[in-house]
């Protein structure tokens, strides 16, 4: 085991370096809305990953954090005249508030109960959005204008935007990147693995607890505002319950709690609704179901979890 | 006549819609708490199971021509069984593992079945006409009751209290409360707890799809009657705290009587009421008024 996790230890910084060529080469090969649309969804999920991944909380509500920091950056970027950036930075930090009120209700209680109350105060968020005139209602918030990032760079070229979001999607992956990797991320795995000898260790449970959904929940409204910027857009879907059910899906799928499992999950998600959404219609669902289904019963490493493990395999072979 | 400067009509005909929908939280309240209590898994398909139940009763009216008395027991029974076909061939590989992955798995299920109905079906919903005995209404001077509507609350109310009686008062019961204490010491009794687990889930799902028949006159049959409900029933069971049968009953009737009188009053309001009793709920108790801490 040593042997293959310290081999993991000198492949990451390679790994992690190919990817980011990857990423800067990446919008001149593919087109840049649909990678846009995968690293939004990336980050989502590598948010809401922190989470469960490894803290252990099921959280059946970040919707709400994705959908209202998009509709904050939209109707600052729109309505006040902010720049991009600062209304990047207002999603967030709105995430980050409603994911505190969220978390100082959740944490009250532990793993069904805590997913059934995410799922509630969610869908409260979810009539809110709906009946206030300022979030438009069934429309959403249309025309929202991509501007000038820091009021210079015209973000209306694909490709700068591109860059912006890659820009955003490294600054929140390091983030977490970080937080996995530091005494905090070894407390949140400790209170996952077992709370009460966590406890019993002198850990305010509690505190990291609400750190770590507070965390997650600003990072899931990065991705959300960022969103709204590239399709300028901000609508219902994304504080829908089914957004909530599918990061979960792109986390399940990609591999609970590994670094780069749900960057895969949401690219997989991504693709597969992009190449189905015109031939299957309202199958997409029933697919999605069956994913789901397939995952939790046959594959609940998830596909980095289950190359890790081969990779483990064949190492100590 | 008017009460609070709301003619009583108003009034009461808002609160019988609010009791009729307690009903419905009560029931599909009552069968996740006995779910959980057993299986230690929320029934995320418990909303399609509802669903289904409406929609077996259209299909069996208008396809086979079986009229509403016989659904009211035929659905249950179909989509009972098909419950206890998901717990033999999905849930029970699942029971050793951390619940929420019951959770998901039952969620995956709820999208496959809600994507299939509405491929077949769209999502305008399919009327269900009211059977003739209960057709019609009564005057009672404050305000105009029609009978279905009555029926509806008194049905899903004997439901209730049997199951309660059944849990709380019989031999099977005493095996179900049993089970959820401690399965390994029952099992060890002579008592086939896997069979039991079976029933318990097939029984929890049969209550939800019997709601669904009852639904059918008084609400559009759509495939997505289910999954709005079930989200409010889940506050509705954090509200109740799932320890106890009748304080899961007394809970639902509760929390659709308030969302009645939400309605009247504040109308902007009654989509949320729900939620906002249960953050005053977890603030000020977070076990949950009939759970234990």
């Amino acid at each position: 085991m040593n042997n293959s996790n310290s081999m993991f230890a000198r492949a990451t910084p390679i790994l992690f370096g190919a990817l980011f060529l990857i990423g800067l080469v990446a919008p001149f090969a593919v087109y840049p809305t649909f990678l846009m649309k995968i690293l939004c969804f990336g980050l989502f999920a590598c948010a809401f990953n922190l989470l469960l991944g490894f803290a252990g909380l099921l959280s059946f509500g970040h919707a709400a954090f994705l959908g209202s920091a998009g509709y904050v950056c939209g109707m600052l970027v729109r309505d006040v005249g902010v720049t991009p950036e600062l209304g990047i930075l207002g999603g967030t930090l709105a995430a980050g508030v409603l994911g505190w009120v969220f978390g100082v209700l959740a944490i009250r209680r532990t793993g069904i109960y805590f997913a059934m109350i995410t799922l509630a105060l969610s869908q409260m968020v979810y009539f809110i959005v709906l009946q206030w005139k300022a979030t438009g209602g069934e429309d959403g918030l249309q025309g929202v204008p991509r501007g000038q990032l820091f009021g210079v760079i015209d973000l209306s070229n694909n490709i700068a935007m591109y860059y912006l979001v890659f820009a955003v999607f490294c600054i929140g992956f390091f983030i977490i990147y970080r937080a996995i990797h530091s005494p905090f991320g070894q407390i949140l795995k400790a209170i996952r693995e077992n709370e009460p000898r966590a406890v019993s260790l002198g850990y305010d449970v509690a505190k990291f607890k609400l750190l770590a959904f507070v965390l997650s929940a600003a990072l899931a409204g990065m991705a959300g505002a960022t969103k709204t910027l590239v399709f300028q857009l901000a609508s219902l879907t994304d504080v829908h319950w089914h957004m909530s059910g599918e990061v979960v899906l792109m986390t399940l799928l990609g591999g609970l709690g590994t670094v780069l499992g749900p960057l895969v999950g949401a690219a997989t998600i991504v693709s597969l609704q992009t190449e189905l959404a015109d031939s299957v219609g309202s199958w997409v669902t029933v697919i999605m179901g069956t994913i789901f289904v397939v995952c939790v019963l046959l594959f609940r490493r998830g596909i980095v979890g289950e190359l890790q493990a081969l990779i483990r395999r064949a190492g100590i072979r | 006549m008017e009460i609070f400067g709301v003619p009583s009509a108003l009034l009461g005909s808002q609160l019988l819609v609010g009791l009729i929908n307690g009903s419905f939280y009560a029931i599909l309240s009552l069968g996740l708490a006995i779910i959980f209590g057993l299986l230690n898994i929320i029934n995320f398909t418990h909303g399609a199971q509802y669903m289904m139940g409406a929609f077996v009763a259209w299909i069996a009216l208008n396809k086979l021509g079986i009229n509403y008395w016989v659904a009211l027991l035929f659905a249950p029974i179909v989509i009972g069984a098909l419950g206890v076909l998901i717990e033999r061939t999905m849930l029970r590989k699942l029971y050793k593992l951390d619940h929420l992955y019951g959770l998901l798995l039952t969620f995956g299920l709820a999208l496959i079945f809600e994507g299939i109905f509405r491929d077949q079906y769209g999502i305008s919903g399919q009327s269900y006409p009211v059977p003739e005995l209960l057709q019609g209404g009564v005057n009672l001077g404050f305000m105009f009751l029609p009978i279905y509507r009555g029926w509806v609350v008194v049905a899903a109310l004997t439901v209730c209290f049997a199951t309660w009686f059944v849990i709380e008062k019989t031999k099977l019961g005493a095996y179900l409360r049993a089970g959820t204490e401690n399965p390994q010491m029952v099992q060890a009794l002579g008592i086939n707890v896997p069979l039991l687990i079976t029933f318990t889930y097939g029984f929890g799902v049969a209550l939800a799809a019997f709601a669904g028949v009852l639904a059918a006159p008084v609400y559009q049959v759509s495939p997505l009657m289910g999954s709005n409900l079930i989200i409010v029933v889940f506050a509705v069971v954090v509200i109740g705290g799932m320890g106890s049968i009748m304080g899961s009953i007394l809970t639902g009737l509760g929390l659709g009587l308030i969302e009645g009188l939400t309605r009247v009053f504040y109308p902007e309001g009654s989509a949320v009421v729900v939620f906002v009793i249960m953050v005053v709920v977890l603030l000020v108790r977070p076990a949950g008024l009939f759970g234990k801490a």
